[in-house]
């Protein structure tokens, strides 16, 4: 399956774009002195989402910047480190850079790493404690190179004392002071202390780049590694080197992912740095015939695409009492005027079409970028992950589709990450070594119901109650399952033991629930321990489109969703039984259908009351099955779900309302909510 | 607000017949009036809730407040008038039997209320007023209809 990733580009990039334009908002209103948390979370969440997007689409420079920037901004708002304005200089710098970097990924120009690397740099300082004048001192010290030094030979030591490096590191006596440190000797300081003892030893030298990789290197994310490496020591490698230590009997096994490609860029961001005076990197040279980046689509507000809906709608009206107007001309003017009067249907109906396609889209737009998501994910945590996808064709407001991209990524990605096991773990527990993740979207009566299942571990009840304690989440006594599970979505909360690239900050869910609940919708957890969980999306099904059958019961008509009706007929006067005075069941295929008659529910007169003179339509929902009585057909039609409880409340039995073609309001029908009222009123409805 | 400033600040009052009782409400509230056409019914919604129409795109429910409070026959003919209002974000029509004038009041022609005699709970009237001999009611049409008693909105959701 091959899946155009270009088509998401754009639209990360514009959003990426506004999420940089809110940071640098946010950032020049911030108050030093007394910041705003909830301001620190939005920054927090820019950062965040930057990050999660660029890690799908593979643009790394990004993802290492905001990586950073996120670990620093997690400090600061969890009050372990307290702003300054500096700092604030620093992550208006980082914005800038970052807009500059996405220029570059817009334009297919390539990356300035040199300055992307002396700003992780920077960021890591800040981030590990030391303020900017120090860090500004390292540098001209040419210590930015080697940010931990002196502590990196000893730490380094412990990590290789059994592989004694006699046999595995001979190498490097040849190697070493000849290709890679050589280098180091255009930069005296740089040099400096690290280098005199690397020298002493190849093992050390070595050591302090192990120690290195073993940080920050992970398998099957080799340009990541690269650039979020200040680069000690992987000069030295040249890609000769490389293939030598796949050699080594036991160091990291990540060592080979440092290919030729990481060193190049490597090698470009030392040649710049080779100028002790040159502090800042070269700004980046705009041509000033630079090509300008025309988007080919534009965002739109959504109230005025509604607006056009809306008045598409009445165009639509009026053009149908005009035609009906021109029935009553006469003569050899009647017929122009009908010619006429065609066209202008036929172009109020295209316009209508047109306006209504703006928005809708189906599903599969947001689904189709996970397969890559999950095939990164299962490779870098050594996961073996098939995803299914099901439903695809589910169209969905447009609005809710852009905004389900990022709860739907977290989901899945924390269903990879903390819900399916490792490969061992599932056989040892008697799964197929194969974890499998289920997305899916479907119509369910008045919502779009989106689900990812995972056949992983299931949510640890233990584990998320003693992290709701410490967190000092108010939870009673022997809590349900339902209210543990919810507790994962408070702000902070995370039980994964470590932070790491995937997930375990903590921000996930609480943005998770906040995205859905701003889109009108609720988040529902089941999850069972040792078989998995599944995360439910509930969504107002409002302008979403749905196939109905339109039925009339005295001067009203009613839709019934299309997916739900088995079949319509006129039932013979002997096919329909009389149960218990009242309530009637028919009698179809050796069947009994309970029969519903939708003028009592609906409180309405009927143009037929005998059930033999009408219509019933056969309802089958995915727990009960009805028949439904109805004077008449009106026929099938796409209908678009207008909400009712916008001006009025929600009404029992009813999903929503749409706006029939003579402008009169149609109610769309909630067959599971009608369901149940049969379940109710006659204890008749038949489970399937 | 300070009530002196107010004093002699008028505010325009839309009036309307209810029977053969007048009230006024704030114009401001005021998004359109137009005539009463067929509304699709709404089962199980108090009587004096018609239904809802279509308002250029949003289905707006419509209330006779001639059958909540009982005054005046509800009867519907060409001449039956839709007040549509904006409330709280939300839309509403209201029926009444007719639309008079726009008048201004300023704060010291209103009287108080009386707690008994006119159809509304006192709890929604701003005060009466007298125009040409004719006494007009103030109400508060944003109290009155996002009321509890009239069910228009789902309280659980506040």
């Amino acid at each position: 399956m091959s899946i155009d990733m270009q088509q998401f580009h754009a639209v990360f990039f514009e959003e990426s774009q506004e999420h940089l334009e809110e940071m640098e908002q946010l950032l020049l209103a911030l108050d030093i002195e007394a910041p705003d948390s909830e301001m620190l979370n939005s920054i927090f969440r820019a950062a965040h989402s930057i990050k999660g997007g660029s890690g799908i689409f593979g643009f790394d420079a990004l993802g290492s910047v905001t990586h950073i920037m996120e670990n620093l901004l997690d400090k600061i708002r969890k009050g372990q480190m307290a702003i300054s304005s500096s700092m604030v200089d620093l992550f208006l710098r980082s914005v800038d850079q970052l807009k500059d970097i996405l220029h570059s990924y817009r334009t297919n120009e390539s990356i300035d790493w040199a300055s992307v690397h002396q700003l992780t740099q920077q960021l890591e300082l800040v981030t590990s404690g030391k303020n900017q004048q120090e860090a500004d001192l390292e540098k001209k010290q040419g210590y930015g190179f080697f940010p931990k030094t002196e502590s990196l030979p000893e730490d380094a030591y412990g990590f290789f004392d059994k592989p004694a490096a006699d046999d595995s590191f001979g190498f490097f006596d040849d190697t070493v002071e000849a290709d890679g440190f050589g280098f180091f000797g255009d930069l005296p300081a740089a040099v400096g202390q690290p280098a005199q003892s690397a020298t002493e030893s190849a093992r050390a030298a070595s050591a302090a780049v192990f120690g290195f990789f073993e940080e920050l290197l992970e398998p099957g994310n080799t340009k990541n590694a690269s650039e979020n490496n200040p680069g000690a020591g992987i000069p030295a490698f040249s890609p000769h080197n490389i293939v030598e230590i796949k050699n080594l009997p036991d160091p990291p096994v990540t060592i080979p992912t440092a290919s030729p490609v990481a060193v190049d860029s490597f090698e470009k961001t030392v040649s710049e740095k080779k100028d002790p005076e040159q502090k800042q990197p070269i700004p980046k040279q705009k041509p000033a015939d630079h090509v300008s980046v025309e988007s080919s689509s534009i965002r739109v507000d959504v109230a005025k695409v509604d607006q056009l809906i809306n008045l598409v709608g009445e165009i639509v009206i009026t053009q149908s009492m005009m035609s009906l107007l021109g029935k009553s001309l006469e003569g050899a003017l009647a017929e122009k005027f009908q010619a006429v009067a065609n066209e202008l249907e036929r172009n109020t109906r295209e316009i209508q079409e047109a306006v209504m396609s703006i928005r809708m889209l189906p599903v599969s737009f947001v689904f189709n970028r996970f397969p890559r998501v999950v095939r990164d994910l299962s490779t870098k945590l050594g996961k073996q992950i098939e995803l299914l996808i099901e439903g695809g064709e589910t169209e969905l407001d447009k609005g809710l589709t852009e905004k389900l991209v990022d709860p739907l990524t977290h989901l899945v990605r924390n269903s990879i990450d903390h819900g399916i096991e490792s490969a061992d773990v599932r056989r040892a527990r008697g799964k197929n070594a194969t974890g499998k993740v289920v997305l899916r979207a479907a119509q369910q009566g008045g919502n779009i119901v989106i689900s990812i299942r995972d056949d992983g571990g299931g949510l640890n009840r233990e584990r998320i109650l003693a992290k709701a304690r410490e967190n000092n989440i108010p939870i009673g006594e022997n809590p349900r399952d339902e209210d543990v599970w919810q507790l994962i979505f408070a702000p902070g909360f995370s039980t994964a033991a470590e932070v790491t690239d995937v997930s375990g900050r903590g921000v996930g869910m609480d943005v998770v629930k906040r995205n859905v609940q701003s889109l009108g919708g609720r988040i529902d957890i089941e999850s069972r321990a040792g078989q998995g969980a599944i995360f439910t999306i509930h969504l107002p099904l409002t302008l979403a489109i749905v196939d109905g059958m339109g039925v009339a019961v005295g001067d009203q008509t009613f839709i019934v969703p299309l997916v739900h009706i088995v079949e319509s007929m006129q039932p013979a006067a002997k096919d329909i039984k009389t149960l218990a005075g009242e309530d009637q069941l028919l009698h179809v295929r050796n069947e009994y259908w309970p029969i519903l008659s939708l003028h009592k529910v609906m409180q309405l007169e009927p143009q037929f009351t005998d059930t033999s003179k009408g219509i019933v339509v056969l309802i089958e929902t995915t727990k009960y099955r009805f028949a439904l009585f109805v004077d008449a057909l009106v026929g099938q039609q796409q209908v678009v779900i207008k909400s009712l409880e916008k001006h009025y409340k929600r009404v029992q039995g009813v999903a929503g309302a749409t706006i029939m073609g003579d402008g009169s309001v149609a109610l769309i029908l909630d067959v599971e909510s009608l369901a149940l009222s049969v379940n109710q009123t006659a204890h008749l409805a038949i489970a399937v | 607000m300070d009530a002196s400033s107010t004093t002699d600040i008028s505010k325009e009052y839309l009036t309307f017949t209810l029977g053969d009782e007048h009230y006024a409400i704030d114009i401001l509230m005021v998004k359109e009036i137009r005539g009463y056409e067929s509304v699709t019914k709404i089962a199980n919604a108090p009587p004096f809730i018609k239904g809802v129409i279509n308002l250029r795109g949003d289905i707006v429910p419509i209330i006779d407040l001639r059958i909540k409070f009982n005054v005046g026959a509800a009867s519907y003919d060409e001449f039956t008038i839709v007040i549509v209002l904006h409330i709280h974000n939300r839309i509403v029509g209201i029926v009444v039997d007719g639309v008079s004038d726009v008048v201004s009041l300023s704060r010291d022609q209103l009287r108080p209320p009386p707690d008994f005699g006119v159809a509304f709970d006192s709890r929604y009237l701003l005060g009466l007023a007298t125009i040409n001999e004719q006494m007009i009611i103030l109400v508060d049409i944003n109290e009155l209809i996002s009321s509890e008693e009239m069910g228009l909105f789902a309280f659980d959701e506040k």
